[in-house]
């Protein structure tokens, strides 16, 4: 297997994740991708509490997700790949061939404006995700296998709130 | 006849919060209500299209605001576990149970005598007890 899902979710390790995706896709590893996790113990420790004891997580930075890239994806299990902002996602697309990008969650804040249930974004996250699948990247809102996928132009337009 | 007040001649006195996914407080704390008449010992707490931050703010000033030291959450892997546990981090007299079932509230809405956290503490037990697999299919 390899990374089989790659996914934006600013809720990180939760149920959705280690349940919702994880028990479908027979998840067994998570590459949790965050800078500030990646350089706190406590952090990590808090979201290694959450997933279960068959299912491996590891933390990278970004500049440092990139470098393992190829051995997560050589890995005999399969594994998501999960960062918590649509930046850091654009710049692991931008150095390592990401074909394919889950929105899973991006969650009310200031400036943002609501698309979807479980996503609001900046006019600046807007451009990010416009930017991706411009560079050939699928781009599409899913928070559960099972439910629809939201193409990114629905997306933005709100059509699906 | 027991001595303590019942809920319906004094004011509610609010002793945890109960949080998770989808209506799963509301449903619980209904529950209690139903079966108990005590529910208003918990406040439900709903977290829908919330980030984590403003998951971690609501719970911490709802536990402020009712002065209450006991949470219980629905999954470990969850949000609202995960932002308990950043409050509990600065709390040293709070107490998180996650994964809390009916049972686990029932007994701890009667624990009146113990103080609330001990009362999680001996309600996690009986919540986790109270799991029980009937009938003989594979």
């Amino acid at each position: 297997m390899t990374l089989v899902l790659y996914r934006i979710d600013d809720r990180l390790i939760h149920g959705q994740v280690v349940v919702g995706w994880g028990q479908p896709l027979d998840i067994g590893f998570i590459v949790l991708v965050d800078d500030t996790v990646a350089a706190e113990e406590w952090e990590q420790e808090l979201y290694r509490m959450g997933v279960p004891p068959e299912m491996d997580i590891y933390f990278h930075s970004a500049n440092d997700a990139l470098e393992q890239m190829a051995k997560y994806r050589s890995d005999p299990r399969a594994g998501i790949l999960l960062t918590g902002d649509i930046a850091t996602m654009r710049r692991l697309v931008d150095a390592s061939g990401i074909t394919a990008v889950n929105v899973g969650g991006v969650h009310s804040a200031a400036g943002r404006v609501q698309r979807l249930r479980y996503v609001f974004l900046t006019p600046a996250e807007e451009r990010e995700l416009r930017d991706l699948a411009g560079r050939g990247v699928s781009v599409t809102a899913q928070d559960v296998p099972g439910a629809r996928p939201v193409t990114l132009d629905d997306l933005l337009a709100g059509s699906e709130l | 006849m027991s001595s303590e007040a019942t809920q319906s001649d004094q004011k509610p006195v609010h002793r945890a919060i109960v949080a998770g996914h989808g209506e799963f407080a509301a449903g619980l704390v209904s529950a209690v209500e139903q079966i108990t008449g005590r529910g208003s010992q918990l406040i439900p707490i709903a977290v829908h299209q919330l980030g984590v931050a403003d998951i971690e703010a609501l719970l911490r000033e709802r536990m402020i605001a009712a002065d209450v030291r006991v949470i219980f959450t629905d999954l470990q892997a969850g949000s609202c576990t995960m932002a308990s546990r950043r409050i509990l981090r600065g709390m040293d007299d709070a107490v998180l149970i996650a994964g809390a079932n009916l049972p686990t509230l029932l007994d701890f809405v009667f624990a009146e005598g113990m103080s609330a956290p001990q009362a999680a503490r001996h309600a996690a037990e009986r919540g986790r007890a109270a799991i029980a697999v009937h009938g003989a299919g594979a």
